[in-house]
């Protein structure tokens, strides 16, 4: 079997897309400080794709805020290779533009000259398989291809990083297997670093190089597996399956401490 | 196994083509004939019916004092038309009803913005803005024409009073109802500051806005009417309201009528030819707007 198990740090390279560094986060609520996130040091690589794996209340979408720039860490310290994109589950396109126009919008605010937009636009729907659909209102689109075009407006950013949080979730089953595909693909073709936030382990073990488990109240790093088994996989792989076993059996663990209080 | 080749993966672009093609349905626009008999059939039931009870009403009222025969009211409108006086009448109240909103446009949308942006302008006039809204503007002719005397600025000032809270107490409201999730998505962009204002928050903020135009428009008539009704002067020119008034000295039931039935259908006019389209092609880009 190709895949290891790992509770290691990563090598202390200078090099990284995102470095977090002990990082916690907690919120004022009527009872006190509450602390979400505790000590999480997480390095994502240069092109590497890590999903981070956790059931209800890990604080997984705090960290992405946090990651994104949205929100300020409590303690520790997040640095990251320019302004991250974030994609979001839902596709949060802009009702009153066209899907195309979505995307030269991100363009503009990142500088791009105005007479590049256009054409830059129209490859990257290319790149999510979404030609055709540059004139296309978000109500016309179906739920597949919001999400795709969602991503290439994400991809517009030309970040070295690509913030993730759910983004499938919403869908079905059939759509999301497509897209599980389509992700890996143009991860591949881009070399963008990918910081994938999911609650489904198949998911998490199909698309990473790097699962990462986080325990929930407060959300800690609980356990890292390196994923070794070959691109591009099908959720249905022996070895996916199989991986996805031993991770659904800690993150159950994990769970089940919590009803014994 | 038959075939040298394992291979797991299968061309998802074409699957994916495939499950687009499923999902996605062509929406077209509807036909003439649907048009007809959906949209313009109706009210034309609706006023033939109001008609009929009127015929029926005349004899039973026997007063043309009280209520003047169809026939009597279609005179007026014809005598007013061949005269040439009908058109000046509408122009006469239009005009002043359409630069007031103007006014009241320019005046309501930077301090709607102000009032859903700004934490101490909207808790300082807030409240006030959402209050005015419920007070009739009529209330504000008397000292509208003790300030200004009888004139068309006098006008203006009730039309202003009446319409620049509804139009920015839409803004607000369309600001308010901002999905986060905008907003958050501009930012991770890049759209912060006057940018986000500009390429997230006032595009989003939209309908609300629209819907706050055409509130605006109906308070802006109400209130020139009011203030034609009750300030009329000779030489202010005779709009709508003085018609209307006029008939009333003169006991001509008749022109009465034609003065209410002509205030009416340029309200409605002017809200169909401009305000409704309008909100209908801000939903419909959306797809907000759910074709029957």
């Amino acid at each position: 079997m190709a895949t290891t198990t790992t509770l290691a740090k990563a090598d202390e390279t200078v090099e990284y897309a995102a470095r977090l560094d002990h990082v916690s986060k907690s919120f004022a609520t009527p009872r006190g400080q509450q602390l979400v996130l505790d000590d999480i040091s997480i390095d994502v690589a240069p092109g590497e794709f890590v999903t981070l794996l956790g059931a209800s209340g890990c604080g997984k979408s705090t960290l992405l805020n946090l990651v994104a720039g949205l929100d300020r860490p409590t303690a520790g310290s997040i640095a990251t290779d320019g302004r991250p994109a974030l994609m979001f589950q839902e596709h949060a396109l802009f009702p009153w533009l066209t899907a195309g126009k979505n995307i030269e919008l991100a363009l503009k605010l990142r500088g791009v000259a105005k007479q590049d937009r256009r054409a830059k636009a129209e490859s990257l729907l290319e790149l999510v398989r979404l030609k055709g659909a540059y004139g296309k209102r978000v109500h016309e689109l179906s739920g597949g291809m919001r999400q795709r075009a969602a991503l290439a407006r994400a991809l517009a950013q030309e970040s070295n990083l690509l913030l993730m949080d759910e983004p499938f979730s919403a869908l079905d089953a059939i759509t999301r297997d497509v897209l599980h595909d389509e992700l890996t693909r143009i991860w591949q073709e881009t070399g963008v670093s990918v910081l994938f936030v999911t609650h489904n382990v198949r998911e998490a073990v199909r698309l990473a190089q790097r699962v990462i488990l986080l325990s929930s109240r407060p959300g800690r790093i609980a356990r890292e597996w390196t994923v070794g088994i070959p691109q591009p996989r099908r959720i249905e792989d022996a070895p996916v399956a199989e991986l996805s076993l031993e991770i659904t059996d800690v993150l159950r663990g994990e769970i089940r401490r919590h009803g014994q209080h | 196994m038959a075939s040298t080749e394992t291979t797991p993966v299968q061309d998802s672009g074409s699957v994916e083509a495939g499950l687009d093609a499923l999902e996605t349905s062509a929406t077209g626009r509807p036909t003439l004939r649907q048009t007809l008999v959906g949209k313009i059939l109706p009210p034309i039931v609706a006023i033939a019916v109001v008609l009929v009870i009127w015929t029926l009403l005349y004899p039973v009222v026997d007063d043309p004092t009280k209520l003047p025969s169809p026939g009597a009211v279609g005179s007026a409108f014809k005598d007013a038309w061949l005269k040439g006086d009908l058109l000046g009448y509408i122009w006469t109240s239009v005009s002043r009803g359409l630069l007031g909103f103007v006014f009241a446009l320019l005046i309501g949308t930077p301090l709607g913005l102000l009032v859903a942006r700004v934490k101490f302008v909207r808790a300082a006039i807030g409240p006030i803005l959402s209050g005015l809204q419920s007070l009739p503007s009529v209330a504000w002719v008397p000292p509208a024409v003790i300030w200004l005397g009888l004139n068309n600025s006098m006008m203006y000032a009730v039309i202003l009073l009446g319409a620049v809270p509804s139009i920015a107490n839409g803004l607000v409201s369309g600001v308010d109802q901002v999905p986060p999730l905008f907003l958050r998505a501009g930012r991770t962009m890049g759209a912060t500051g006057i940018r986000g204002v500009w390429h997230v928050t006032l595009p989003a903020a939209l309908p609300g806005y629209v819907a706050g135009l055409k509130q605006g428009w109906a308070f802006s008539w109400r209130s020139l009417m009011a203030a034609e009704i009750i300030a009329s002067f000779p030489d202010l020119g005779v709009g709508l309201g003085q018609l209307l008034e006029n008939a009333r000295t003169a006991s001509d039931m008749a022109m009465v009528f034609e003065a209410i039935l002509l205030i009416l259908f340029v309200g409605i006019a002017i809200d169909l030819l401009i305000f409704s389209p309008l909100e209908r092609w801000v939903l419909r880009s959306r797809g907000l707007l759910v074709k029957s």
